[in-house]
């Protein structure tokens, strides 16, 4: 019962049932249509028939009178025997030439055409038949009656209501039969998926919707729904990892954090002491805290939240600006700080993001970008080749080894090299990051010496044109960045 | 230093309010807080105050809508908006919606207070002046020229809007976050102390060679140009 309230609910089955009314509907209008043409027709053979008669004896009645008239009647009357239908009475109703028996008397008193009952001579045991007469009233009181048998109209009309119920009811099966199936099959695949979605929902995650291969619209929506959920697979792990690495990382400085607390509650004594205590606790606090600026960041920037901000940047001007920020920081590292950036390159873009993944990239440059005893030479160059803007930031230090590259653009990997150093080991996540979200991407290569970190921005589309109009830039400005 | 300022904290978290409210009061200031969005919005519109300091999450109204109501009144009551969210999206929604700074939670007392009483001065008198003036340093504003005891300090274009902010606000700590967003306008956290090295740089040019030192670090805070003497 449950099983075929299911199987009436569906649409599928709905659909179905409604088609079947319509076609029902439209058989019942073709056939009604038919039958009244085909009536219409007989009826119009039927009268021709009997008008062709009519002009033969009136033909005959004129020559001969009534006499001619009556052999003629007589004549014709014998030869076809299952055709036309004669009468010719007197007056009194007395016949006298004819094959028709029984003739209500009414019918021959007027003149004209009606429908009547009639028997042949010589037939008295069956049930009349309807005919079409037409009676003539002739001079001398006599009246002549020429008809023709309706039976075959009758034979048609019970035909094509013959043809109208079968139909009707091969129609409705078939309409019924072709619901159903439609509807089971429709009803098994969707269950199927339902059931997955079920079991994908209860947590096993690695359940896929089956397809068939017939690439019919389950299959597009069966390998839609797969494609969604191999994307939340990613999610997920994704978000594991980070929760990993939050963990790791949040939790090491914490440790930190509590064990410089209790070292001082056991063994501070003087103010002086208490207080550098303090200041430790709060400085642990606030890499924590930048810890976690760095990583909502790289989430916002991962999701595409932070996108909300997007105006024309000029990189140019932000490389510029970058550099005259750390450079007074380099002097006093005793490293050099250029930087090669002309005119106006501009990209669609967020400016605070753009110019905090730069001076991440500074920060690590002069961070980590120097060999012992050689003093560091930072680079920032910005440019424009083709439809792309590329920042680049190069340093003459150690380098990265290529099998380390794109581990290095992961969340919390602090190579082993830089791990005696400070840093979160977010910077170049983040770069990555803020790339991906603006269209482009970081790339780290070799500077032979050194590392070269670019991030590929697509330029501004009308800045494209307007540099492929004008191929040279009027009067590049030097960079003023002392 | 700056005449007392009358504030009103609207933060849900009364533990944290309490806090700000003793550091306010100990900083010479007065301090009253309101538990939610509602009661905040009553008290504003009751009482005159220098600075709100609103919360963005508050209970019954939120943050930006209060201000949002506050601002359609036609109130100019500088508004500072507190926020966990942070980030550069939430900023520019909180100033967008008519607040005047944005500090993102968890902050240092002595950020919220610069910041607090850096929007208090910022329609003052100094606002419109074309020159400051500190013990015997001068900026002119309009020829762009520095002068210490009548001698001529030529600077590079960064460092006179270094110095022309903090002169602006002589006499008050300025930290190293708001030197960054005003001077070059970027509101990240430099991990390294690429503020310092200005700052001192400048130092060298205006404090070398005369006795008096008139830029001063603040421990713990930042910054602070004033007159020693004074």
């Amino acid at each position: 019962m449950t099983a075929l309230g299911k199987l009436l609910r569906t649409t599928a089955f709905r659909l179905a049932l409604a088609y079947l009314v319509v076609f029902a509907a439209l058989s019942m209008v073709v056939l009604g249509y038919v039958s009244w043409h085909a009536n219409a027709l007989i009826a119009g053979q039927l009268n021709a028939t009997v008008n062709a008669e009519i002009t033969g004896l009136a033909e005959q009645y004129r020559q001969g009178g009534i006499r001619k008239l009556v052999a003629v009647v007589d004549e014709r009357s014998n030869r076809s025997p299952g055709g036309s239908l004669y009468l010719l009475t007197t007056f009194s109703g007395e016949v006298l030439a004819g094959n028709v028996s029984a003739a209500p008397a009414a019918s021959l008193a007027e003149a004209g055409e009606r429908e009547i009952p009639y028997q042949r001579t010589g037939e008295t045991t069956t049930a009349p038949y309807p005919a079409v007469v037409r009676v003539f009233l002739l001079p001398g009181g006599y009246r002549l009656l020429v008809g023709r048998d309706t039976e075959e109209r009758e034979r048609l009309s019970a035909v094509i209501a013959n043809a109208v119920q079968w139909s009707l009811a091969l129609v409705v099966v078939l309409g019924l039969a072709g619901g159903v199936f439609v509807a089971k099959r429709v009803l098994k695949r969707l269950d199927a998926m339902t059931e997955t979605s079920r079991t994908i929902m209860a947590g096993d995650l690695s359940g896929r919707l089956a397809v068939t291969g017939s690439d019919d619209e389950f299959d597009r929506l069966a390998q839609a729904t797969n494609a969604m959920l191999d994307r939340i697979n990613e999610l997920m792990a994704g978000l594991k990892e980070v929760s990993d690495n939050i963990a790791h990382d949040l939790k090491t400085p914490l440790t930190r954090l509590r064990n410089r607390a209790e070292a001082a509650l056991r063994t501070a004594t003087g103010e002086e002491e208490w207080r550098v205590a303090m200041e430790q606790v709060i400085a642990e606090s606030e890499g924590m805290i930048r810890i976690f600026d760095a990583l909502l960041l790289i989430a916002r920037a991962e999701s595409g939240g932070a996108r909300g901000q997007i105006a024309e940047v000029d990189v140019a001007e932000v490389a510029r600006g970058v550099v005259e920020l750390y450079e007074p920081l380099a002097e006093e590292r005793g490293a050099r700080l250029t930087v090669e950036a002309l005119g106006q390159i501009r990209v669609l873009g967020n400016r605070e993001l753009i110019g905090q993944v730069v001076a991440n990239l500074v920060e690590n440059a002069l961070n980590y970008g120097t060999t012992d005893g050689r003093p560091g030479e930072v680079t920032v160059s910005a440019l424009a080749l083709g439809a792309d803007a590329r920042l680049v930031v190069a340093d003459r230090g150690p380098g990265i080894p290529p099998q380390d590259r794109s581990r290095a653009m992961e969340r919390f990997v602090r190579l082993d090299t830089s791990r005696s150093r400070p840093g979160s080991g977010l910077g170049l996540a983040l770069a990555s990051a803020v790339a991906r979200l603006h269209g482009g991407a970081l790339t780290l290569e070799d500077n032979a010496p050194g590392l070269r970190a670019t991030l590929t921005l697509p330029r501004a589309a009308d800045a494209v044109l307007a540099a492929a109009e004008t191929p040279k830039l009027a009067s590049p400005r030097p960079a003023a960045a002392e | 230093m700056t005449s007392a300022m009358k504030l009103l904290i609207i933060e849900d978290d009364r533990e944290a309010a309490a806090y700000v409210v003793k550091a306010f009061s100990e900083a010479g200031h007065v301090a009253d807080h309101a538990v939610d969005g509602l009661d905040g919005y009553a008290r504003a519109t009751e009482q005159t105050y220098d600075v709100l300091v609103v919360d963005r999450m508050l209970p019954k109204l939120d943050g930006l809508s209060l201000i949002g109501r506050l601002r359609a009144e036609g109130a100019k009551t500088p508004v500072l908006i507190l926020s966990a969210l942070g980030q550069v999206d939430d900023r520019v929604q909180g100033l967008r919606a008519g607040g005047d700074d944005y500090l993102t939670k968890p902050y240092a007392f002595a950020e919220l207070l610069a910041r607090v009483e850096a929007l208090a001065r910022r329609g003052g008198p100094a606002a419109a002046e074309t020159v400051y003036r500190v013990g015997d340093l001068e900026l002119d504003r309009m020829s762009h020229t520095i002068t210490r005891a009548g001698q001529d300090i030529p600077l590079q274009p960064r460092e006179f809007r270094l110095l022309e902010y903090l002169m602006r606000n002589a006499g008050q700590v300025v930290t190293r976050t708001m030197l960054l967003e005003n001077v070059w306008d970027y509101h990240f956290d430099p991990q390294t102390n690429v503020i310092d090295v200005h700052v001192s740089r400048l130092r060298s040019k205006i404090d070398k060679g005369f006795d008096k030192p008139l830029l001063h670090t603040v421990r713990g805070a930042g910054y602070m140009i004033r007159d020693g003497a004074r």
